[in-house]
């Protein structure tokens, strides 16, 4: 009896409760999650998934980061141009191939703008691409094992930043350079950058049964900055877009000098056009140096090549493939609808939102309607392929995005907002706040022909107060909106790692069941295999000891080595032996200076480790694997330099 | 229903424990040798103490396990083939934790079949994690083995039961 009425006021409670809770959201609607039902949209219960996934770049960590949404949690890091001691990329002898380039190897980079493998302009989920923008790399990521399977350096190229965005039927990823060079590079005066540097358009094609990349060409153009790009779709399929800034060729004081100019240029690129050329022999080959890094999951092994030529291709050989729209203001932002008709120019200095119509702009190419040339490239007249203007809409428009119901969403860096407008009315709808300072924004699928415009998620550039105080250094905040309805609705903050500036998403069902479990040992071709006890064994080769050793819950195989010597270089070749879902085993190596391994079930990596003491030293494993993770370990005996005693190894003798 | 079930299930594994007989005769001394020694163990063993036969020395020839195997049927005949295939399985994803003649980390298959159903036997490869936690002899075995699992080594039914049959020739 008790119990009950205990029971009945507690009910009577929340019902009260949840009475209130209504008449402060209506009483005031930017009450935030509390005030109505935000909280329940973002909260995925314990056990259960998210319905999308989201791919963040990762900025100056030059990785990928692996988000749900709408819970805003993160499930990976995909270490792509970076170094990552937490598995080995980068460390183990498998990876160091991916990050070598023509300036040797580089653990670093800035990664910028992920973008989804597409079939007819639709998400298909395959491979998520990224750039890497300060030493030019593109990288390809399979959704299925959630690696990085493939890494290849952009010659000519500078501030790799219009990338990589894909053509909708994944034939091209493509890749501008925002830092215009000298094409080849050479010493020559800085002050002569005009006339002389150029800007390399690349255009690298997609294998599509494997993925593999390969540069197809590269166009030449003047030196401007190209700051961002985007593929026609539908009835702009074959086209690409990219935005320019610096026309003013300034090579100083940018800040000022290449503000100069009422207007910069979209540059419209009819790829089908060169790409018809390029195979009836046209455009140049000309000597480059640069690195193709491919893993190869058979093996578990990456190799790099370098490659020794690239075919440029200056547009005035191709009359008809390139022209300029004029475009206000330093436009940053170049995102094409899902029709594939309108063309955004984010203006960033400017007060209104240009849009560009694809239809306009080849009947003013069609009626020659020019406006003068830029170095031989037409430009066609402003007024003449302008499909409308968004009137003042905020402050430093950055980018846009589209929900496939006729509206757009564009961010607004200065005054820190997000802003719905109408394509074709050109009318405003509705404005959130972002906190603070938003840089991208995604909607998944929100650049390609079929978007999903559930929700949307805006990248800022700055935290201050959004979460716990952690220092002067603190990661950037996101939040995630619901746009469904006709007023977007802010549901959730969360922080993000690194600078992540563009991400992708896409619906979980497209990927999840495809996600790989384990690599299977029966298709291991990795040369220093130890799959069965009889492989496991220690050889010498001069100063180089090779040990072929597995692992599984418990122990490695052989767990005590006896005759390496100070002065040695001792290769651990580990096999996980484990062909479960989830048994990773790590391997970690007393004063080793590089990192751990953290081999997956039935993979194989090697870690490299030059003793320099006398003495038994500990190796033991990293991944709490089971209850007798503790006991996973093993010695190694190093005795002096001239020593002789004999390479030897055990298990449980 | 139940009932009738259980009468035929006892059937069953009666006309199997039957057949298992005349196979042993083919298989000529040696498994009967083997299996004799370990009977007259495990019976003192039992007089004295019942409770000190460790999980892998206990008899039990009912017992099917839980997983994907519900009832299999031995021919009286080894199938060479099958065994070969076994055999080369178990070298590559068992041998790791398995001796043939001894305990390593986990316990010797060698005679598996006199204190185990063949389903018993391929439902331990094939689902270790439900078996360790739910099966009462799967249970009392990770502890005699120290808390240590037995891993999924993700083998399908037929490398299972090519294990099994190269386990019938130990």
């Amino acid at each position: 009896m008790m119990k009950n009425k205990f029971k009945l006021s507690i009910g009577l409670m929340v019902a009260a409760l949840a009475f209130t809770g209504c008449n402060n959201s209506s009483q005031t609607s930017n009450k935030g999650a509390l005030g109505s039902s935000a909280a329940e949209k973002v909260f995925v219960a314990p056990g259960e998934h998210d319905s999308h996934y989201a791919f963040l770049s990762g900025g100056y960590s030059g990785n990928l980061t692996v988000y749900g949404l709408p819970s805003g949690r993160m499930f990976k890091e995909i270490p792509v141009f970076s170094q990552f001691p937490t598995n080995g990329y980068g460390y183990s002898e498998e990876t160091k191939p991916m990050l070598e380039t023509s300036f040797g190897f580089v653990p670093w980079d800035d990664s910028h703008h992920p973008d989804i493998s597409q079939t007819n302009g639709e998400l298909d989920g395959r491979w998520v691409f990224i750039n890497g923008n300060n030493t030019p790399r593109i990288a390809r990521i399979s959704l299925t094992s959630f690696e990085t399977e493939e890494i290849i350096e952009v010659p000519n190229s500078a501030g790799n930043h219009s990338s990589s965005f894909i053509t909708e039927n994944t034939e091209y990823v493509v890749a501008g350079t925002r830092f215009s060079v000298p094409v080849p590079q050479r010493d020559m005066s800085i002050k002569d950058y005009k006339g002389n540097f150029k800007g390399a358009l690349t255009f690298i094609s997609v294998d599509p049964e494997h993925g593999h990349m390969d540069i197809k060409f590269q166009v030449l153009m003047p030196g401007f900055n190209y700051d961002l790009s985007h593929p026609g779709r539908g009835k702009s399929h074959g086209w690409f877009f990219f935005t320019t800034y610096n026309t003013e060729e300034a090579n100083s004081l940018l800040e000022v000098n290449a503000s100069q100019n009422d207007k910069d240029f979209i540059a419209a690129i009819n790829w089908k056009k060169i790409e018809e050329y390029v195979n009836n022999g046209g455009g140049t080959m000309m000597p480059a140096n640069y690195a193709h890094n491919l893993h190869d999951e058979a093996t578990h092994t990456a190799t790099s090549t370098m490659k020794k030529e690239v075919r440029v291709v200056n547009p005035s050989e191709v009359p008809g493939a390139v022209y300029l729209l004029p475009t206000p203001k330093s436009p940053h932002g170049c995102d094409v609808d899902p029709s594939g008709e309108y063309i955004v120019g984010n203006g960033k200095l400017s007060a209104n939102l240009t849009v560009h119509s694809f239809t306009k702009m080849l009947d003013a190419i069609e009626n020659k309607k020019f406006d003068g040339d830029a170095y031989g490239i037409p430009i066609l007249n402003f007024e003449d392929v302008l499909a409308g203007s968004v009137q003042q809409p905020g402050l430093g428009p950055l980018h846009t995005e589209f929900d496939g119901q006729g509206n757009a969403y564009t961010t607004f860096f200065i005054s820190s907002e997000v802003v719905k407008w109408k394509l074709g009315t050109w009318e405003v709808l509705d404005r959130k706040p972002t906190y603070y300072s938003v840089g991208h924004l995604t909607i998944p699928g929100g650049n390609s022909r079929k978007p999903f415009g559930k929700y949307m998620f805006a990248m800022n550039k700055i935290t201050k107060d959004r979460y716990l105080p952690t220092g002067p250094e603190m990661e950037h905040s996101a939040q995630l909106y619901d746009i469904s309805g006709d007023k977007m609705e802010i549901l959730l903050d969360f922080p993000t790692h690194g600078e992540p500036h563009y991400a992708a998403a896409i619906p979980a069902e497209i990927i999840k069941s495809k996600s790989k479990k384990i690599y299977r040992l029966d298709e291991n071709e990795h040369p220093r295999k130890a799959i069965s006890e009889a492989d496991t064994k220690v050889v010498r080769d001069g100063k180089n000891v090779h040990i072929y050793m597995n692992m599984i819950r418990s122990h490695f195989t052989p767990d005590n080595i006896e005759g390496v010597k100070v002065g040695d270089k001792v290769f651990f070749h580990i096999t996980n032996l484990e062909q479960d879902f989830d048994v990773p085993h790590g391997f970690a190596m007393i004063g080793a200076r590089n990192a751990e391994l953290l081999v997956s079930p039935g993979q194989t990596r090697t870690l490299t480790w030059e003793p320099q003491q006398v003495g038994v030293w500990p190796f033991y494993c990293t991944d709490f694997c089971s209850a007798l993770h503790q006991e996973m370990q093993g010695y190694v005996r190093v005795s002096p330099a001239d020593s002789d005693i004999e390479l030897s190894w055990s298990l449980g003798e | 229903m139940k009932l009738t079930l259980k009468i035929i299930t006892v059937l069953f594994i009666s006309l199997l424990v039957s057949c298992g007989g005349k196979e042993e005769k083919k298989e000529e001394t040696n498994s009967f040798q083997k299996k004799a020694p370990t009977e007259q163990k495990a019976a003192p063993k039992a007089e004295k103490a019942e409770k000190v036969v460790k999980a892998s020395e206990k008899i039990d020839l009912t017992n099917k396990g839980i997983g994907p195997i519900k009832s299999l049927e031995l021919p009286t005949d080894i199938d060479q083939s099958m065994v070969a295939k076994g055999e080369d399985i178990y070298k590559k994803m068992c041998t790791a934790c398995h001796r043939v003649d001894k305990k390593f980390i986990g316990p010797a298959p060698s005679g598996i079949l006199e204190r185990r159903t063949p389903e018993w036997v391929m439902n331990m490869i094939l689902n270790p994690e439900e078996m360790t936690q739910s099966d009462p002899l799967a249970k009392e075995l990770l502890i005699e083995f120290n808390g240590s699992p037995m891993a999924n080594q993700n083998l399908t039914e037929e490398e299972a039961r090519a294990v099994l049959e190269y386990f019938r020739t130990l």
